[in-house]
């Protein structure tokens, strides 16, 4: 009867530790666990360079998006001081991990103001998470940018928090209108995710959007995030015989939902949004998802040349080709050199002044001009889920 | 008409799963008096099993009868031993302690095993969901119309299975000496064990059995819903449970019929209402039978001497 208590105490030690590691890695003095390349975590930024402060997901379960932010500032970052570096100054990034929770991106972004000074602050991917560093931001007035998160709030928490990605309701308008224009569909079902701001704020735009542009909804049925058994919504659309069903939700859904449509005789394409953009898409919807089409903010295939530039200077740093999350740090990186080298001086109001004037600015992600709300006005890209790829349709300007 | 014979369809198919988690609950709260939460994640950890062999077997081999057969052996023989191992580490020692403890010790054995698994190392799966391959070749067996309803091989599966295990349960419960043990175990484990009948090997048994049912009905979900993820033991072990309470908890058929009810019920709350309304339909079905029989509808109530 001893024995066991051991094993689980053995086991729960195990645990903690994963934990702690975990927790730890960001911010422990080691270069090469934090992803920074130059400074080291804590200690002062080396003479003569310009620290900016980056703070995504590396671990968790939006990690993978998170390494592709990286990976796209630093490419930023790297050619910029090729360029020559800034004011004659090289750049440098302390790079944090969120591990996808909210309040460690909030303790992420009080490091990097506090103790690391930086300049400005770039990230995260997820909506909840840029809430909570742009609340910190903003009460420090430190700039901040972040490269993809989209609900509309995170840009309302004040005049030093900017993006460089298209906000939710748009994608809804793309999707309605390449559906009509495009496809010339006027029978639609919707299926959204009734537990998701997100789809929620695709799905009213896409259903006001359709229906003003003369199309008609014929059902709107829900889900709850977590579903697995999507069948007795599917069978309701059915019976409305839609030409499409427009799922604004994430892939880890849309990929059961679109085998479950087609099992039950539904053989209409889906419609989605970015949440759609995940190589799991593939494994889990199979063939079943192929002929769907869903907006995003770039297309690696898209033909333009920056995006094909891009596309080969990020495949040389890192071997594999960028997605959208790469392609909007890249931008957003890119937006803040560009901005630090138009300001007077780097204090941040100057470049929080000189962020806003951003103009024109030929991203890979669509040219970004920044309105009165710090939000860019750019097109976005619809793709079509091919086997095992997507194949770029076009673009739809708002 | 044809949308509801595919509800139908569709809420059978759902219910014939619950059934078959809710027959683990039964059995084990009907030997210990013990409500074990870790069920729905021993079922997890089953599909996990099966999900690795399958991949093993390779795609060939995935769609024969040997294969399938391959997959569900080693997901039940492998659930088998991981009960064997939480009854004997988990559950054994705090055998003579108040009941209470015994549950808290569930709960706390259902998130080791549920978070446990979202780590991403080895053999560890990580967060994100899978998709369960096809083990099964899908076949339409039953179509009205154009498609307008249909049926499916592995469906009318699920509910042959299902109802298989409820009458080998029924027969091994009240047919056999081992069943006639689990009965005396039952009703006082104590005595039983003073009359000769080795308690802790009916208990361990008992705990097996469970388990690779679960596993059993773990691949029988997978391959329904074609996802596998960490959490989804807590998911279906919830509604499994609900469906056992509905039945009556500890009677074998009633946990069948809780569980048919409960899978109709939600399909044609999603379908007809909101998907919203699912959850909230599903409790409080539960607590409407909880107040007029609150036995559960097969159950009886036992009046307990004081």
């Amino acid at each position: 009867m001893r024995r066991p208590v051991p094993l689980v105490l053995a086991a729960l030690l195990l645990g903690a530790l994963a934990c702690e590691k975990k927790a730890q890695a960001p911010s422990a003095p080691n270069p090469g666990a934090s992803g920074a390349p130059s400074a080291a975590g804590g200690a002062p930024a080396p003479a003569g360079t310009l620290l900016l402060g980056v703070a995504t997901a590396l671990t968790g379960g939006q990690a993978t998006f998170g390494i592709s932010t990286r990976n796209g500032i630093e490419l930023a970052i790297a050619e910029a001081n090729e360029a020559g570096g800034v004011k004659g100054q090289k750049l440098a990034t302390r790079v944090y991990d969120t591990q996808g929770k909210p309040e460690e991106a909030a303790s992420a972004v009080t490091r990097l103001i506090n103790q690391d000074h930086v300049a400005l602050i770039l990230g995260d991917v997820a909506s909840s998470n840029s809430l909570a560093m742009a609340e910190k931001a903003q009460a420090a007035k430190v700039p901040m940018i972040t490269p993809s998160s989209t609900n509309p709030d995170v840009t309302k928490k004040g005049d030093y928090i900017f993006r460089v990605c298209f906000i939710d309701p748009f994608q809804g308008f793309v999707m309605a209108k390449f559906a009509r224009e495009n496809l010339k569909l006027s029978k639609v079902a919707v299926l959204k995710d009734n537990r998701s701001a997100y789809s929620e704020g695709l799905a009213d735009v896409f259903v006001r959007k359709f229906t003003e542009m003369g199309g008609k909804v014929v059902a709107t049925e829900s889900y709850s995030q977590g579903d697995t058994d999507y069948r007795a919504q599917l069978t309701a659309i059915k019976k409305q015989k839609p030409d499409a069903i427009y799922v604004p939700g994430y892939y880890s859904e849309v990929g059961i939902i679109a085998r479950q449509a087609r099992e039950l005789g539904l053989n209409v394409p889906l419609m989605g949004g970015d949440g759609w953009d995940s190589e799991k898409l593939f494994e889990l919807g199979g063939s079943a998802v192929e002929g769907s089409y869903f907006s995003n903010h770039y297309s690696s295939q898209d033909p333009n040349e920056r995006v094909q530039k891009f596309v080969q200077a990020y495949k040389a740093k890192y071997g594999g080709v960028p997605d959208a999350l790469a392609a909007l740090a890249y931008d957003a990186a890119r937006v803040a050199v560009d901005a630090i080298k138009r300001a007077p001086d780097t204090k941040p109001a100057s470049l929080r002044d000189a962020i806003g004037q951003t103009k024109d600015f030929a991203g890979v992600a669509g040219t970004i001009t920044l309105d009165e709300n710090r939000n860019p006005v750019k097109s976005a890209a619809v793709l079509k889920v091919g086997d095992g790829t997507y194949e770029f349709v076009t673009t739809v300007a708002p | 008409m044809s949308q509801l014979l595919q509800h139908l369809i569709n809420g059978l198919a759902a219910g014939t799963i619950y059934a078959l988690v809710a027959l683990g609950y039964t059995m084990v709260y009907g030997v210990l008096k013990l409500i074990n939460f870790a069920h729905g994640d021993v079922m997890m950890v089953g599909v996990y099993f099966g999900y690795s062999t399958a991949f093993m077997l390779g795609r060939a081999a995935r769609q024969s009868l040997w294969g399938v057969a391959l997959v569900f052996l080693a997901a039940m023989v492998g659930c088998a031993l991981l009960g064997f191992l939480i009854e004997r580490f988990a559950y054994r020692p705090l055998r003579e302690k108040p009941r209470l403890t015994a549950l808290i010790t569930a709960i706390g054995i259902s998130f080791t095993l549920s978070y446990g698994f979202q780590l991403d190392l080895g053999p560890l799966p990580g967060a994100s969901p899978r998709a369960f391959p096809q083990i099964i070749k899908p076949n339409e067996w039953f179509i009205i119309g154009d498609r307008d309803v249909v049926i499916w091989n592995w469906q009318v599966l699920s509910l042959a299975i299902a109802v298989g295990l409820m009458l080998l349960l029924q027969f091994l419960v009240f047919r056999t000496r081992f069943g006639r043990a689990m009965r005396a175990v039952s009703f006082d484990h104590r005595t039983a064990a003073l009359m000769g009948i080795p308690t802790d090997r009916i208990i361990a048994l008992t705990f097996m059995l469970s388990s690779a049912l679960a596993a059993g009905a773990g691949l029988l979900y997978a391959i329904k819903d074609t996802s596998v993820s960490p959490l989804m033991g807590l998911y279906v072990g919830l509604k499994a449970f609900v469906a056992a309470v509905i039945g009556g908890i500890g009677n074998v058929p009633g946990a069948v019929v809780g569980a048919l009810l409960l899978g109709l019920v939600e399909e044609f709350v999603v379908g007809y209402a909101a998907s919203t309304w699912r959850d909230a339909v599903a409790f409080g079905f539960l607590i409407l039978v909880l107040l007029v029989k609150p036995g559960g509808l097969f159950g009886r109530v036992a009046a307990e001497k004081v």
